[in-house]
Order: C-alpha cells, then structure tokens, then sequence
C-alpha cells in the first residue's frame, strides 16, 4: 500500500495568469517508509500535500492512494477516501477544542461509524493527559494527539505537514522520530513535508521541491 | 452529534445565554398565547356557543348588533331549501342593576320558542358572569334600560364583547340583529343574493365583533414578530457560532467528514438547544398562567402552550438551518493553513 503521484501538475489562478505551484511532480512511497519533502517556502510542499490529501484536484497527472486512483472520484468519495485511508497530521494541530485528547481520537473513529479507538495516545506518550483538552496540553503534547488522531482510522498513506515549526529543536526531533517509528509500527506510506532539514536522518528517502519540480532524490 | 455535546457543555455560557432568550421569548409567546385565547373567550364565547352554523347580517356592513333584520328577512331565510332553522336575535350592549349593584351587560334577546334560549315574557336569564357582577339571586328582580324583569339563573358563562350576557325576550314583531342558522346543503350565496343579507359560518362571523378583531389582529401580530424575533436571534447567533467554528469545521472536512455528518450535528445541536429553551419557557408560562388564577382572562391548555412552542422550535430550526448551511461553504483546504 502506497502513495503515487504521477506527473502531477496543479496551477493556481494569480490574476490574468496561472501560477504553476506543481509541475509535473511524480513520486512514489512505498509503505512503511517515510518520504521527506523538503524545500524553501513557495516551492509547492503544501500543495503537493493538498493533492496527496485529495483536497485539491491537479489540472492533469493521476494520484493513487494505496491501489486506489482518486481521478473522477465526487465529494463525498473522496471524504470517505480520506476518512478511511488518508491520515493528516496538519501544521498547528487543529485539535478541536471542546473535545480531550481522548475524544480527539473518538471522534475520528465516531466520522466512520465505529467506536475504538485502539491504545494509540499510549502509544504516543499521551496516554496519562487523555482526559485533558488542547488549552490544558503543551505544543508538544497537542503535535502527539495531532498524530495519534491521524492513525485512528489505520490509514494507508500518513500526511504530515510541518509538525516541528512550533517545537524547540529536542522536541522537533522527539516528533519526527515518532513519525517514523509508527510509519513502520503501523506500515503506512508517510510524506513529511518540512522546510527544517536537521530532522531527517531517520526518513527514507529526501525529496527536493524547488518552484514546484522535483530537482533531486 | 459527537461534536455537537461536547460543545454544549464546552461553550455553556454562550449557549446558556441563548437558551435563556429562547426562554424569555417563550415565555411571552406563551403569556400572549394564553392571553389571546383568554381575550377572545370574553369576546365571542356567546356567539360561539349559539350552536348553528352561519350568522345573517343585515349586509356586508352588518355587525352583531343594531336592529337591522326583520320578520319579513326571518320568513324569507326560514323558507330557504336547506335552511333547517332561522333563530331570530336581538345583541346590544346596556347596562343591568339589581339590589343597588349594576354592571355592564350584552344583552341577547330571542322570542318565545326560541331554540337558542328559553326567555318568557318578563324573564331575564343571567348568565353566570353577570350574575357574579349584580350578586342577582334566582326569582331577584333585574332593571336593563328602564325594563324591569325578574332573574333566572344560568349556569352557563358567556361573554360577548368582553361583557357578560343577560338573555331577554324579543318581542314577535320587533327587528333584530342577526338570524342564527343551521343549514343542511343549502345555497347561502344565493340565497344571500335573493334576499339581500349578508351570511357568515360562525366561525368566520366573529370577526363583525369590532373590538375582537382589532384586540385579535394586534395580538396575533405582537405574537407573530416575537415568532419572527426568536427564528432571526436564533439565526443570528447560529452565523455566528458558524463562522467562529468554521476553523474546526474545515479540520474535520480535512479529516474526512461528510458536509452531511457536519450539518446534522450543527442541526442537533439547535434543536437541542431550541427544545431546552421551549421546554423551560412553556414550563414558566404555565405557571404563571396558573398563579394568574381568574385575575385576568387567560386559557391554560395544550392549544395555547404546546402550539407555539412547536412554533418556536420549528421557526428557530428555519432560522438555524438557514445560517448552519455555510458549513457546505467551509474549504477542507483552509485546515493546512498554507496550503496556498
């Protein structure tokens, strides 16, 4: 179960042209291993990430999440499709505020009409804060139950966007080793999108993005 | 609703206060309520108690009250195919004394025979109002204008024009106001247009008593704007609260939502709000109808509590469900932040 992006290009209007914000993009990651996206602001990571989350359709070029091609699929495929196959964990983690660490995951497992949740906040460390909510956790601890939240639903691909930019180094270096050891605990396909290259010892392969075009592996 | 309970008590205080305006409005949509059907008992509860089933004026003109039919209009509607009964009946407003106590009255007069009351010559029946007003006793004797007749008590208590009725005898010669008629399949406009009166149903005749359709018409329409306040309050505080969550709505999008699963917990949660308020609000209305005792005219049953507060619920819905559809307008994209 992977995550391919074949010659995927995604144009954004910007006035009475288009910006190119990828340009004919491919890339391939295999499961259990973690991709990194690395390059400097403006260079297309987030908006590759937004076609890999099936948030934005690519003016040409074909998206396959695990065997599954997203081309020509409506709305509400595609929400099932992220719901039950795709796990995001977003740059600030847009936990929900109402809801504790615990129902952050419930919640997830509630959008897919089931109830476990497995023992995944154990297994991020934030087992003991359950019971709290986002304004009563650290950045750290919220990056945790960002990432605990995205594996709920046992997704093939795990899309993770810049999960350091608000952490000091020890605890940006504490996440993306987390990253990496529940892409292989769980063998899904990972694409870590970052602008921080001091990260990446532990991923398995580091992807440049300059003006929106892969310049090298 | 997983979402949608947990915010409840989360944001209590924001969601108290609606509920509390939603109480309030509740309360005065079910005080007006009461009020209403209790106004409009002391206004039309004779007329609506006459049995029959249409009222003959004189014209489009004609109102309960003034002498504007007469025997000749009797005979003519009595003569109608379908008309099983005429019933003659004199209305005006007087005042009635007894044992040095007087009080305003409508006075219904009817002749011998008449199937809508049995008054005799030197007869006055008292309904239970009036005779609660004149502290008239059975066989006392009653003064209305310059007639002095004796008492009859009724057990029966009806209010036309927010007076209480006295029942007197219509002599066989004299005109009257309208006819009272139980029809069986007969041609009223024709008939109306042959004889040349002015025929209602009784339901729709109330509305010739001058003072219940103005006191009517101002308070259906102060109860209509509260209707239309609570569904706007609630509209508006539901924009707002959308727009607030909107962040959260694009996450959960993100996440793999359906706008579907979105919109029936934002709904949810309205309505759950909505029947806390009512409920509340019906619960406070009833009792203070019921501390209100006979201090003021005011009806107490299921009519005058349950409807509006259905009302109230369905048009706060509206009114939610109205603002609650931006959530089909929230961008996933916008929970990456920089996505663009």
């Amino acid at each position: 179960m992977s995550l391919i992006l074949r010659s995927v290009t995604l144009t954004y209007p910007d006035g009475d042209r288009r910006l190119t914000a990828l340009d004919a993009v491919d890339l391939h990651v295999p499961a259990g291993t973690v991709t990194a996206v690395v390059g400097p602001s403006g260079s297309g990571k987030s908006s590759l990430l937004a076609v890999a989350a099936t948030l934005v359709r690519p003016d040409s070029g074909e998206v396959l999440v695990g065997e599954t091609p997203v081309h020509g699929m409506d709305r509400r495929a595609l929400a099932a499709l992220r719901r039950r196959s795709i796990g995001i964990v977003f740059q600030q983690p847009n936990l929900l505020p109402a809801l504790t660490a615990a129902e952050q995951l419930r919640v997830m497992a509630h959008l897919d009409g089931r109830r476990g949740t497995a023992d995944l906040l154990a297994e991020v460390g934030m087992a003991e804060l359950a019971h709290r909510r986002p304004h009563q956790l650290s950045g750290g601890q919220r990056q945790r139950v960002n990432i605990a939240r995205a594996l709920v639903n046992r997704p093939r691909v795990l899309l993770v966007d810049e999960p350091t930019s608000a952490l000091d180094h020890a605890r940006g270096a504490a996440i993306v080793d987390l990253i990496t050891s529940t892409t292989r605990a769980h063998g899904v396909a990972t694409v870590l999108v970052t602008h921080d290259r001091a990260h990446l010892a532990g991923v398995d392969q580091v992807v440049d993005l300059v003006d929106g075009r892969v310049r090298s592996r | 609703m997983f979402v949608a309970w947990r915010e409840l008590w989360f944001a209590r205080g924001r969601f108290g206060l609606l509920v509390g305006v939603v109480l309030l409005i509740t309360v005065l949509v079910g005080l007006l309520s009461g009020l209403t059907a209790g106004l409009a008992g002391r206004n039309t509860s004779a007329v609506v108690g006459l049995g029959g089933d249409h009222v003959v004026f004189s014209g489009v003109d004609g109102v309960f009250g003034g002498t504007g039919l007469d025997e000749g209009v009797a005979r003519a509607w009595a003569g109608t195919a379908g008309v099983e009964r005429a019933e003659r009946l004199g209305v005006s407003l007087g005042r009635a004394e007894a044992g040095g106590r007087s009080a305003g009255v409508a006075v219904f007069a009817v002749p011998s025979g008449s199937a809508l009351r049995g008054v005799e010559p030197g007869q006055v029946v008292v309904s239970a109002g009036a005779a609660d007003e004149l502290g008239v006793k059975d066989g006392q004797r009653v003064t209305i204008g310059d007639v002095e007749s004796t008492a009859r008590l009724s057990t029966s208590d009806e209010y036309f024009s927010h007076a209480p009725v006295v029942w007197t005898h219509l002599p066989a010669d004299a005109r009257f106001s309208v006819l009272i008629l139980s029809t069986s399949d007969c041609d009223i406009a024709k008939a109306d247009a042959a004889i040349g009166t002015s025929t209602e149903s009784t339901s729709d005749a109330v509305d010739r008593i001058g003072s219940f359709a103005a006191e009517n018409g101002s308070l259906v329409l102060m109860r209509g704007f509260l209707f239309a306040i609570s569904a706007l309050v609630v509209g508006a505080f539901f924009t707002v609260w959308t727009i607030q969550r909107s962040g959260d709505i694009a996450v959960l999008k993100a996440l793999g939502a359906s706008t579907g699963y979105l919109l029936r917990d934002a709904l949810g949660q309205a309505a759950v709000l909505l029947l806390i308020g009512t409920a509340l609000g019906t619960g406070l209305a009833a009792t203070i109808g019921a501390a209100l005792g006979d201090a003021v005219p005011f009806v107490l049953d299921l009519a005058t509590l349950l409807v509006p507060a259905a009302v109230l619920v369905g048009l706060g819905l509206v009114g939610a469900a109205l603002a609650i559809r931006r959530v089909t307008a929230v961008d996933p994209l916008t929970a990456l932040g920089s996505a663009r």
